[in-house]
């Protein structure tokens, strides 16, 4: 499923379009180029939300947004590398998972 | 069953509208589901907080509520999809990105292996400071791209321009499916300072074809036949992908009826090939001329036969 600007703002309540092409200006969210307009994904709409959500909800200033986002991306790649160096060592054989525990609880 | 707002937000049933507010950013802080990303009733516990916010915060709302008209769920809306939910998108997340592993001393070079190529700067590019120089890796770019099903199907390539003006030619590798990306390395912004240049992202969508869908691997074409095909059987050209092919419609096809043509559909990722999925459908002739109908009248006397037997009774 791909969104139009008009499409992103009435998907998003507290949204206009003022709002998503200064987001977009400041680089907040990204759209992809087409060959006639840019076009949003189902994530660059749940990414307008959470800056709604900062900006409406909870109050964050313009500056802080920028700073949040970088931070929940870091999170975000981190977290998609743990999971696949944790599903990488789920497929190893017993003894090495145990020696794993091991190390671990050694350090803790 | 919904709790009293009063106590989600945890404010006193006569608190002022400005420390419903106070109270109520401060939960949503603390829950948000995008700023705890691993824990899953995190979601559930800001939408209580937002419905009964939606309620508190508005003050004819509250109104309603206190004077019943109202019960605690308000309005309810569906739950949102949250930002984090991305987080594991095929084909990678345009926006996620990792500072890399270079405070892990030795580590440092065993991570960068295995994860050094997936590591990547997303919109906001990083800065690496480097003695006086600052490198800093290209920003990458994001385009969108539409092609016809049979292109999808069968591969092509296409050239397109990207935002910098850029001219570009893209692969497209045979099978690729609707809302696939493809990465280009390299493609993307150029780098400051001697940094590497970013990716490009090509999302592809594809344009439905008139004729032919897609069920996974397979290819599904309805096939209209005559009644006179339907009963006798027949041999005829039917459209594939890849041209046409001739197939047997066996006697006393029905309509509804799913024949297949093996390898006939789209390369799998295995490397073999789906089949196409030829669903028969009986048309009968424009006009049911007396010939016909005097037929059907005759032949139904003595061979009556019941299509719904087995449907049982009711619904």
């Amino acid at each position: 499923m791909r969104y139009t600007e008009d499409q992103v703002v009435a998907e998003v309540r507290t949204l206009t379009v003022e709002r998503l092409r200064a987001w977009v200006a400041e680089g907040w969210i990204v759209p992809a180029t087409g060959e006639t307009a840019i076009s949003f994904t189902e994530i660059d709409v749940a990414r307008v939300r959470l800056v709604c959500d900062l900006a409406d909800e909870m109050a964050v200033g313009d500056e802080a947004i920028p700073v949040i986002l970088s931070l929940i991306d870091q999170v975000h790649g981190l977290r998609g590398e743990l999971k696949r160096l944790v599903s990488a060592i789920e497929r190893q054989p017993e003894p090495v998972r145990a020696s794993i525990r091991q190390e671990i609880a050694a350090r803790d | 069953m919904a709790q009293n707002p009063y106590e989600i937000l945890g404010v006193a049933r006569d608190a002022s509208q400005d420390e419903i507010r106070k109270a109520y950013r401060k939960l949503a802080k603390a829950n948000h589901p995008d700023l705890n990303p691993g824990d899953a009733a995190a979601t559930e516990r800001f939408s209580e907080i937002a419905s009964a916010y939606d309620i508190l915060g508005d003050t004819e709302k509250r109104g309603r509520f206190d004077r019943g008209e109202i019960d605690a769920t308000g309005a309810e809306r569906p739950d949102p999809r949250y930002y984090r939910e991305y987080a594991d998108a095929p084909g990678g997340h345009p926006y996620a990105s990792s500072a890399g592993y270079e405070d892990m001393g030795d580590m440092s070079d065993f991570f960068s292996e295995i994860f050094g190529a997936r590591a990547r700067a997303g919109g906001h590019p990083g800065g690496q400071q480097d003695g006086q120089t600052i490198r800093m890796r290209g920003q990458d770019v994001r385009y969108h791209l539409e092609i016809d099903f049979l292109e999808a199907v069968t591969g092509a390539t296409r050239r397109v321009t990207m935002p910098d003006g850029k001219a570009l030619d893209i692969a497209i590798p045979e099978g690729l499916r609707d809302g696939q990306t493809i990465r280009l390395k390299g493609q993307g912004g150029p780098g400051y300072g001697g940094g590497p240049a970013g990716d490009a992202f090509v999302e592809v969508s594809v344009r439905p074809h008139p004729r032919f869908t897609r069920e996974g691997d397979d290819i599904v074409l309805v096939l209209p036949i005559a009644l006179d095909e339907a009963v006798l059987g027949a041999k005829v050209e039917v459209p594939t992908t890849t041209g046409r092919v001739s197939m047997t419609i066996p006697k006393g096809a029905s309509g509804g009826q799913t024949l297949r043509l093996r390898g006939k559909g789209v390369k799998t990722r295995g490397g073999g090939h789906g089949d196409q999925l030829v669903r028969l459908q009986v048309k009968m002739p424009e006009t049911i001329d007396d010939e016909l109908a005097a037929f059907m009248e005759t032949w139904r006397e003595s061979h009556r036969y019941d299509p719904r037997k087995g449907m049982g009774e009711g619904r």
